[in-house]
Order: C-alpha cells, then structure tokens, then sequence
C-alpha cells in the first residue's frame, strides 16, 4: 500500500496523532479509550507490514533533518530494531486493553494525561527502534524519559514524588552526565555516528579509550539498569501498574538493553570489541547484577518491588549477551528482548490484577489467594516458568543460547552464574504461586483431614477475579509465552543477518 | 547598493536613539509602547537587512558624517556584529510584544513614557557597542546602555523597593568595570595614537609587549569581565534580574551581558590577536578557572535559591561561565560554542523569564511559596516554563543541546587531561541545571495551591510572546543552520587573521 519508507515514519507518527485524538476526547472516556486501541492496532500493523521488506534484506531508511552539520536524525530499520519494535507495538495493544481495566477499576484520577503520556512514550519508543544513528537513538531516549516521568508521578503523592526524583536523577543523570559525553568523543573519533554492521570505532579507537568509552556507554544508557545504577527501576514502581507493565517491563527498560545491543554490535562492533577485549568487565558486573539483584529480590515482600528486581537481574542477561562478544550470546541477548517482555508483562499484569481485584501488594498477604483468582494465578505460573527459562516456553531459548554462548567463549564460570541464576529465579517467583495455592489465607487454618478423603476445595463460587479488562491480558500474553517457544526459529533467522559478518 | 541601504548602518542606531526623547514626552499606556515596539521592530528589520548585505558582500564599512577613518568614526558591521544585531534587536521586539500589560502592572503609569525612553536608550547602546568600529564609541555606548539599564532596574520599586538598593550596587560595580575599560582605552590610544578598531589592531604587534600595552589589556579585560559578570564578578546581577520589572529582566538576560562576551571576543580576536592574548599573555589561565568556578558554583547557588528569578539569574552567571569557558579555550571550535550559546541561551533564557513574568502577572510574585500548585493554576504558562527549562538542561531537541554538543566537542578537542577534566565538569554542570530547574518543576505541581485560588492563566498578550520565545527555541533546536551556520563562519572569520 505504502512504501516501507512511509510505513518506517507513520510508526512514529501514528502514536502521536492517537495522542492528539485522546486529548481531545478527554471528556468522553469511552471515545478515548476507543481511540488508544484503535490508535495501538493501527501502529501494530503498520509496523508488522514492514516485517517482509525486512525478511527480504531491505533496510529502509528515512533521514528527518539535518541537525547539526553532519548529524542527521535519521530512522533506519535493522533486524535487531523490527523485532523490539514488534515486541512493543503488539503488548500496547493488550497492555490498552489492560490499561482501561485497570485505571477504571481503581478510578485513577488524570486519566486523560496518563492516555497522552502512555502515547508520547509509545513514539520515542518506535524511534528508539528504527533509530539510524547514535544521535537519534539518544534524542528519543531522552523524550522516553521525559514523557515517562509524569506516568511514574501519576499518583502525586510524596511517594510519588520521592520515586520521580530518583527515576528522573538517575536516567537523566546518567544520560546527559555519560552517554551524551560517549556519543560526542565516538564523533570526535570516527566522524560519523552511524550505526554500521562491524562497528565504527574500528581502527579509530585504542583498546583503552575503547574500555572508557564502554564504560561511558554501558553506565550511559541507565535504563539498562546495570548494578549500581538500577535504583531508579524500583522507584518506579510506583507508578500505576500499567505503567510498570508495559514501560518498566517491556519499553524503557528493553530500550535500555536494545541500545546496549545496538551500541555493541553497531557502535564497538562484536569483532573489535573481541579483539581488544575492552568487555571483559562488563562480563562481571552484568554477572554480578544477575545474581545481586535476583538475591535481592529473595528478599522484597512488595510484589512489585520483587518483580522490578527480577527485571534488574534478567535485564542483566543482556547485557551479559553483548559483553562476551560472540555471535550466539548476542543472539541470546536479543531473543531475551523479546521472551523475557512476555514473560514479565505477564507477571506485572497479574500483580495489577491482583490489587485491582483484592487491593494487596505484599506477597505474605497473598497466600491462599490462588484459589480466588484461579485464571490470574496460573498466568502468573506460566510467566513465570518462561523467565526461569523452563520449556516449552520462550524464556527457555533465551537463557540457551547464552549458555551455548558462555560455552563459545570457555566461560565456566558463566556457566555457573547462569545456572545459579535460574535456581534463583525459581526460588523468588515459583513460592508466589505456592503459597497462592497451597496455603491458607493468613489468619485462617486448614482443618485437617484424613488421607483419602481428600476434596477439593475449588468451586466457582469462591472465585473473586478482577474485571475481565485486567484478567484477559495476562491470559493472552501467557498464552504467548508458549507461542514465543515454537516460533524462536523465525526471530532468529530474523535477527542471523546482524550476526553474521 | 541603494543610497538609502547604504545608509543601514547608521540607521540601526540611531532609529531608537532619535525615538527615545520622542517617547519620554509621550503620555498614556499604549503611545509609548507602541512607538518603542514599532523602531524596535524596525532596528530588528535592518538588522535582518545588514546581515543579508554581510552575507551578500562581505564586511561593510561605514564612515559616519563621511569622515574616512581613522579620522572618522567608522561602524563595522561583519558577521558577527550582524550576528549580534539580530540577536538583541530581535529579542528587544520579542519582549515589547509582551511589555504593555506587563509593564502597565509593574510601574507607575506616569512614568511609563520615561520607562520606555530608557528602554529605548539601553537597546540603543547595546546595537551601538556591536557595530561601532571605534573604541572610545564602545565607550560611549556601553554609558548610553548602562545608565539607561540602572534607572530600569530602578523602576522595579514599585513592587519591591530593594530594586533601588540592587540598581545602585549595579550602578557602583558597572561604573567600576567602565572606568577600569576606559582607562585601558586611553592607555592604548597613548601608545598608539588611534581608536580605530583596525587602526589598533594593525599597529598592535608591534608595540603588544610594551608595558602600557599589558595594563591597557589588563583594565579592557577586566573592565569587560567585571560587566560581563563574570564569576567573581557577578554579584550586581543576581539582585538586578530579581528586582527589575519582569519585561526589563527578559530583555536584560537575552542581551546586556551577551553584549560583554561579545566585546570580550571583539577585543580579543580582532584587537590584541589571538595569538597575542593567549600565547603570550595566557588570557586561558585567566578565563578558564573564573569560568569553570563561575559554571560550577552558580549552579550549585542557583539550586539553593527561593526565588524563581533568583535561580535563573544565578543560571544566567552559570552560563556565562560557559560561554567565557568556549573563549578561554582559545580554538575555533570554542569560539564557535561561545557565538552558538550566546543566540541559544539568549532565547531560552529569555522565554524562561517570560513565563516567569506570566506568573508575576498573574501572582505578583517569583518566589517559591507564592508559587505552589502554580502548575495547576495556570497550566498553559506553567508547561511553556518546563519545556523553557528542559532547553536549559540541555535535553536533545532544545538549543541548550546544540550548544552543549559544540562546548563539550571542543573541550574534547583539547585532548589533553584538562579538556577531559572540562568534559567532566560540563556534565555535572549541567546535572546541576536538572536540579534547580525540578525543584521548580515540583514545587508547581507537587504541592497544592493555597485554598483560595482559583484557576487563571496569564492574557493572551502575554502568553502569546512567551511561547513564540518557548516554541522558537525549539525550533532553533533542530534547524541550526542559522544558528551554527552563522556562528561557524564567524569563527572561522574571526580566527582566519581578520
């Protein structure tokens, strides 16, 4: 119909006039919420019908204006950034769905500004994407910072205001204190800002400033999370629940870990960085930040506060992907983009449900609640079976293709990490659901009953689920987390090309 | 070239020169506004004009009353002059559009013709200082521009009588610095027997070593420093911007002091040579630690102000630490980052003192308490404040990075540990600027409004040049080839030997 070109800038434009229509609809909640979800349908197939010219080894690209002499803001699509953008367009539209559920079920004050933000963030996150050079990447980072920080405030409250302050310090800190200083000394080497196959710095850089500019960048890009800058994640997590969902779960922090791909494999290149072995820190922290932050989760009784700490711990994976610099753990680090969003969204969408149904947020409050919110519970199984990496879910060819890749590389103790990782990861997530169903509501007891006279205990009478708006959601993006296992072949053969030089 | 366009130059000044008596004799609230927006908005016309003739034909020469310099007083436009002239006289008609109401609020009507008869006069210094060609006139000028800009802080007592004490302490230290500038003036027409800008400059390597000559240089720098409010010199600005009335405070930030950097960048680039000023004097071990002092502890000052207009006059000294930093750096990338800031500060900053002056108007007053749930009172005004203020962090898309880009490339550019140490301390300059800005930002929509107030946004008339100040820094943010095209070629004029 369109050419991809104009498919590549309807992608940002698409949300922004939806945020237009949802301003003006602010009076009329359901002409609002109608157009958030057609708005989020219409740029879920814009972008998926970019997918076969990317299938076909087209790159389209589309240069938006010159900003500076030489720097141009300019919008590429790769195969690293189709697939992050595909992962976001299509969990907005459930996480729209989820959103109406959720903001209606707990009346939430500002609906429409939320609507509006949530739209702005959707559009510097597809920029994000199909950024074409470090310049662009790091202008709509910044406006997904800017536009997501009255989404964390939303509540205004002091703790609301305490959560903004440390959420905008650090990523604002860390972006124009590390990562603009990054992006301005890779121009003074190279000339160019580019993202090109095989790196830039090449030839440019030495392998110590080469090790500094990696640290400018890793540290840089805060939305990655990695220890110790990830305080800013769990600060987030006052925000409304679909905000931790969608954002803190799937777009600002995959945003993180895709411009740390993407600085990696476009700006280092996987060759250079092998050669000069400017990574090999990285390696540690991103292994240290695995398993510190899975250990802290062991201890957060606040559901979401443990889930934004699994989320530190998984984004880690990642970057731990890009820092051994072979092609099969890049390859583990980008499907993990993908699987772990699904899987985590999941989890987000349960805890919403949760307190929309029950209005509970610590996990010792929840025993015994599996048998209320049978549905909500088991979705919360299935995501969390996929993030520990168990199959026949996504979340398993994630963590295999690390594996495979710490192999590449000789790495034992990677193994090692990766392993105790996952038995981590079953210890923090797997009792929720244990208690949720096999423990009796606090302040209650089981009576005692003989063996063999057994009964269930189950009947539909006593099942008290959220709204149906907040309940479908983690149903379907459950339900994708086993679709996700079948279909790894297609996104790697999607993602090869990158890989290969 | 038409007579009447050859005649440009001249015209420039002494439009609002020749006006300003005409307005003092005005009475009423519109007459005199309206006549100073018509000549300001001329000045900027031929403003505009000049540059596209500089652009055109090169660097144009003017001999007032025919006189042939260095007889003669000769006004010198080049591309940084024209730069300069489009620059003040643009931001002058930007604030008029907003003075009426403003204004009409802040003063004693009465006095209103006399307020915009001084207005006229400071604008007519400022256009003066950058295109005489004439040393002793930059004198004169920088007078007309002074005396004019204490008796319009002064009318600031209306609201708050501390605006007297404020214009006489600007009025003692700009004395000072004017003198100090004007003794260094006379030292050098004793050595050299000329005013002539280019006269000097052609017989100074020869004399550059003599002792005269280094006190000559001494009082010019530090008489422009002392008025450029250079850290430690900057302690009349603060209590200047505060108390003047909101109008003059815009004008002022845009401007006054950008005309001192500019003076700086003229004497040292086109007088003394740069090779003079910092091979032999060392100028940089001067500028570079006031500046890099100055950037740092005005922005960490700014953060502990309650005082809306008190946090972005100490942002004002803060960047001027900035653009001394880029002359300090003594290259043509830092030279370029200094022109660059001068236009984008200059519009941001002016756009962030009218959004202030949109709340004054509508609150009467700047500080902090006054100001609670400001954010939800008046939305429109409170927004246009924020996006103004994310131009001052510097966040991608707004001037403050551009200029930023251009200042850290060039502190790069050293390659040595003290321009990586400058990268450093630019950055967390800048992290500074998030603070004092957020706690703006959350002081107008974290905390509740009082009680009683209702919700009311500023008139049209002020909203509307707010927020073409507001929606133009944008614009400027991405479409740099003014901005940077400009500044590029005036570096490069000014560091090619001209």
């Amino acid at each position: 119909m369109f050419t991809p070109e104009t498919h590549l800038l309807l992608s940002l434009i698409i949300p922004l006039v939806g945020m237009v229509g949802i301003a003006l609809a602010s009076k009329a909640p359901n002409i609002r919420e109608g157009v958030t979800l057609v708005t989020a349908v219409l740029l879920c197939l814009n972008v998926f019908s970019i997918l076969p010219h990317v299938l076909d080894g087209l790159t389209p690209a589309v240069t938006l204006l010159e900003v500076m002499p030489g720097i141009t803001l300019a919008l590429k699509v790769e195969p690293l950034g189709m697939t992050f953008a595909m992962v976001a367009s299509s969990l907005w539209i459930i996480n729209s769905v989820y959103s109406i559920g959720y903001m209606r079920g707990n009346n939430e004050p500002r609906q429409t500004g939320f609507y509006v933000c949530f739209a702005i963030a959707i559009s510097a996150t597809m920029g994000i994407a199909f950024s074409g050079n470090l310049l662009t990447l790091f202008i709509f980072y910044e406006i997904l910072t800017l536009s997501t920080y009255p989404l964390v405030t939303h509540k205004m409250n002091a703790a609301a205001l305490k959560g903004g302050r440390i959420y905008l310090g650090i990523l604002i800190g860390t972006s124009i204190g590390l990562l603009l200083p990054a992006i301005i000394w890779t121009y003074m080497l190279t000339g160019t800002l580019d993202f090109v196959k095989g790196g830039i710095l090449s030839g440019y850089a030495s392998a110590g400033v080469a090790t500094v500019l990696l640290f400018l960048f890793m540290y840089g890009i805060g939305k990655a999370a990695l220890m110790p800058i990830h305080r800013w994640l769990p600060a987030a997590m006052v925000a409304p629940t679909p905000v931790s969902a969608l954002l803190h779960a799937v777009a600002v922090v995959k945003a993180g870990v895709f411009a740390v791909l993407k600085v990696v494999i476009y700006i280092f290149g996987i060759d250079f960085l092998a050669e000069t072995g400017a990574s090999g820190w990285l390696t540690w922290v991103a292994a240290y930040t695995l398993i510190a932050a899975s250990v802290v989760a062991l201890t957060k009784d606040n559901l979401k506060s443990r889930l934004a700490y699994s989320t530190i711990s998984q984004l880690a994976y990642v970057v731990l992907g890009a820092s051994m610099a072979t092609s099969m753990a890049v390859a583990g680090g980008a499907l993990q983009i993908v699987m772990h969003a699904f899987g985590k969204i999941t989890l987000f969408f349960c805890a919403g449900a949760i307190y929309t149904a029950v209005h509970k947020t610590e996990i010792s409050d929840m025993q015994g609640l599996g048998r209320k919110m049978p549905i909500t519970f088991i979705a919360f199984l299935i995501g969390s079976l996929s993030i520990i990496g168990l199959p026949p879910l996504g979340g398993s060819w994630s963590k295999f293709y690390l594996m495979v890749g710490a192999a590449d590389a000789d790495e034992v103790i990677l193994m090692v990490v990766l392993l105790v990782s996952s038995l981590l990861n079953i210890a923090y997530l797997l009792p929720i659901v244990v208690r949720g169903f096999f423990f009796a509501p606090p302040g209650t007891r089981e009576a005692l009953i003989a063996p063999g006279h057994e009964t269930s205990g189950f009947s539909w009478k006593n099942v008290q689920e959220a709204p149906l708006f907040c309940v479908l959601p983690p149903v379907i993006t459950a339900g994708a987390c086993v679709v996700l296992f079948f279909l790894a072949d297609p996104i790697f053969r999607l993602i090869e090309p990158i890989l290969t030089p | 070239m038409s007579a009447w366009s050859s005649q440009f130059p001249i015209l420039v000044v002494l439009l609002p020169l020749l006006a300003a008596p005409v307005c003092a004799l005005f009475r009423g609230t519109v007459l005199p506004w309206l006549l100073t927006t018509i000549i300001s908005a001329l000045s900027f016309y031929l403003s505009i004009e000049l540059m596209a003739q500089v652009l055109d034909g090169g660097t144009i020469s003017y001999h007032l009353g025919g006189w042939a310099p260095p007889w003669g007083i000769e006004y010198v436009v080049d591309l940084l002059s024209a730069f300069m002239l489009i620059l003040i006289s643009g931001i002058s008609t930007g604030v008029l559009l907003f003075a009426r109401e403003s204004i009409a609020r802040e003063t004693r009507p009465e006095q209103l013709g006399l307020f915009f008869a001084a207005y006229l006069l400071a604008l007519t210094g400022m256009l003066g200082i950058c295109i005489t060609g004439d040393a002793f006139n930059v004198f004169v000028f920088l007078a007309v521009m002074s005396l004019s800009s204490y008796a319009l802080i002064a009318m600031g007592a209306r609201n708050d009588r501390r605006a007297l004490t404020a214009a006489f302490q600007y009025l003692i230290i700009g004395t000072i610095g004017a003198t100090f500038y004007l003794i260094g003036v006379g030292l050098i027409y004793l050595m050299t027997g000329t005013l002539n800008i280019a006269d000097i400059a052609t017989r100074f390597t020869d004399i550059e070593g003599t002792r005269p000559i280094l006190a000559a240089v001494g009082f010019i720098v530090m008489g422009i420093c002392i008025k450029l409010a250079l850290f430690p010199f900057h302690v009349w600005l603060p209590n200047g911007y505060t108390y003047a009335p909101s109008i003059v405070t815009a004008f002022f930030a845009g401007t006054a002091t950008k005309v001192s950097v500019y003076l700086l960048i003229r004497f040292i680039y086109t007088v003394f040579g740069p090779d003079f000023a910092f091979g032999g004097l060392a100028l940089t071990d001067f500028l570079m630690p006031l500046a890099v002092a100055g950037f740092l502890s005005m922005s960490v000052v700014a953060i502990f102000q309650t005082n809306v207009k008190r946090i972005l006059a100490y942002s004002s000294v803060a960047q001027l630490g900035y653009l001394t930093l880029g002359i300090a750096l003594a290259s043509e990338a830092g030279l370029t980052a200094t022109i660059v800031h001068i236009f984008n500060h200059a519009i941001v900053k002016t756009g962030l003192f009218l959004s202030v002056g949109c709340m004054f108007f509508v609150v009467g007053s700047a500080w902090l308490k006054d100001l609670e749930g400001i954010g939800r009172l008046m939305p429109i005004t409170t927004f246009g404040f924020v996006l103004g203020g994310l131009g001052l962090i510097g966040v991608p898309l707004t001037p403050g990075f551009i200029s930023k880009w251009y200042l850290v490339s060039a502190a790069f550019e050293r390659g040595d540990f003290i321009g990586y140490s400058l990268v450093a301390l630019l950055m967390v300059s800048s992290l500074l600027a998030v603070i004092y800005i957020w706690r703006i930002v959350e002081v107008a929509y974290f905390r509740d409004p009082p009680d009683h107030a209702v919700r009311k946004e500023a008139p049209l008339s002020l909203l509307i040049p707010t927020w073409i100040f507001i929606l133009g820094s944008f614009y400027f943010g991405v479409e740099t080839s003014f901005s940077v095209g400009i500044a590029k070629a005036a570096a490069a004029f000014l560091t090619g030997g001209a």
